[in-house]
């Protein structure tokens, strides 16, 4: 699970520098495939930026299940077991702009906003954004994407998991 | 603390862990709780505690809960729900009512006593008060031994806390360095040993991978304790395993032994990376 899987870095030719006091944007496609199971329930996802060592340093989304009775929902949050240990454990939930309902299967996108909450101002360097999702019943799969921050130049990464998640792409906008 | 050593296990256990040390003993005491690393708010686990020859099976003698202690993150006392003693395990549940880290412990500190009596061999196991009781004044041959074992498994609600990890200075304990509920498959942890509160140092700690029943090999390896009692684990993969060390001096509190025999086990969850 922790393989990182083929990404493509697509850097486009060089742009006129933009207004520094442009923010740049981070966007990021998740796809939930349709899975063909007697028993299916959404999955549990969580998003989050880390460094190249995995130390993490923003949670930028989590799905998870919020309306049970009793925030029964919260007592497979450990499930995403490496977002869990690295964040999770530390975060009280629900977050505003970070936990959300969970997902059908399809794509779901989402924008951040350098120095706007749940990103943040994000220091120069480089990143891997992971993708962390647990099913009830199911499986478990992560998936890490590279990327350099600030991007000097729109760029797009992306990889893809086998099971329980298809592609993740980052887009990256100066 | 509650002594009931003479209950604590079937007599043919008795013998054979009262006569082997550590290592040699087939039988392993342990605890199992159902989940280590938990969320939510509605938390409770069930913990099986048992006594076999493999891990970890309900194959052999239920762990009795007489010297049952279960801390709080807060440093109080749980009162374990549901409990009870079947054939093969003891089980209990935990309200896990507290965010933090619980140390489920089953203590126990005893006499055990070796003697002849008209030429026959004698054994003997109780407390101190019982002691003078119930082995005879004209035992030849007499030799008592205390006995101080600690039978461990921790488990976390939310953000894993130390308050409950506190040694108490009696016996053979652990005192953790890497956090006993954030262990990782194929990373080391490390933890410290130690004999009343002081560090035990080259004292050799057992280690055993649960799931024997689904291998040919034990998997078992050791680690010995440094100057300081420390030792670092590697854990080749993520799964349940039991740790055990034991120790024999003379430094025995209870009269009348003359040597001590402390030993110390838990049970740990290794995760997934």
């Amino acid at each position: 699970m922790r393989r990182l899987l083929t990404v493509t870095l697509t850097g486009m030719a060089a742009a006129p520098l933009a207004g520094t006091a442009m923010a740049a944007d981070l966007s990021v496609k998740v796809e939930l495939p349709q899975l063909a199971v007697a028993e299916y329930h959404r999955p549990y996802v969580a998003m989050w930026i880390e460094h190249t060592d995995q130390t993490p340093v923003s949670t930028l989304a989590v799905w998870y299940d919020g309306k049970k009775p009793n925030a029964e929902g919260t007592k497979w949050l450990k499930d995403l077991r490496q977002w869990w240990r690295k964040a999770g454990r530390d975060l009280t939930v629900p977050a505003d702009g970070i936990t959300g309902a969970t997902k059908v299967p399809g794509e779901q996108a989402l924008t951040f906003t350098d120095g706007k909450a749940p990103l943040g101002k994000l220091s120069a360097g480089d990143y891997q954004l992971v993708v962390e999702t647990a099913r009830e019943a199911g499986g478990h799969e992560l998936v890490r994407v590279p990327f350099t921050w600030p991007p000097k130049a729109p760029a797009t990464a992306s990889a893809k998991g086998e099971h329980e998640l298809g592609s993740v792409t980052v887009n990256l906008k100066p | 603390m509650k002594l009931a050593m003479k209950k604590l296990l079937p007599a043919s256990f008795l013998a054979i862990a009262a006569l082997l040390p550590l290592e040699a003993q087939a039988h392993r005491q342990w605890l199992l709780p159902s989940a280590t690393v938990l969320s939510g708010s509605d938390t409770w686990v069930t913990v099986d505690a048992a006594v076999s020859n493999d891990l970890f099976y309900f194959e052999d003698f239920p762990l009795r809960l007489d010297g049952l202690q279960v801390t709080a993150p807060d440093g109080s006392q749980v009162k374990p729900e549901n409990t009870g003693t079947g054939k093969h395990r003891s089980v209990f549940d935990l309200n896990l009512t507290q965010e933090g880290t619980y140390k489920i412990a089953v203590v126990s500190d005893g006499l055990f006593a070796n003697y002849k009596l008209n030429g026959a061999n004698k054994r003997w196991r109780g407390d101190a008060q019982t002691f003078a009781k119930e082995v005879p004044a004209d035992a030849q041959d007499l030799k008592v031994t205390q006995t101080q074992n600690r039978v461990e498994s921790f488990v976390t609600r939310g953000k894993p806390g130390t308050a409950a990890l506190k040694p108490t200075g009696q016996g053979l304990e652990l005192a953790p360095v890497t956090h006993p509920n954030d262990l990782l498959a194929e990373t080391a942890a490390s933890f410290r040993l130690l004999l009343d509160g002081k560090p035990a140092s080259n004292v050799k700690v057992s280690i055993l991978p649960g799931g024997k029943r689904y291998r040919d090999q034990t998997g078992e390896f050791n680690v010995t304790t440094d100057a300081d009692g420390k030792f670092s684990v590697k854990w080749p993969a993520a799964g349940m395993y039991w740790l055990g060390a034991e120790i024999t001096d003379a430094k025995a509190s209870l009269k009348p032994a003359t040597e001590r025999r402390a030993s110390y086990i838990a049970t740990f969850e290794v995760m997934p990376q």
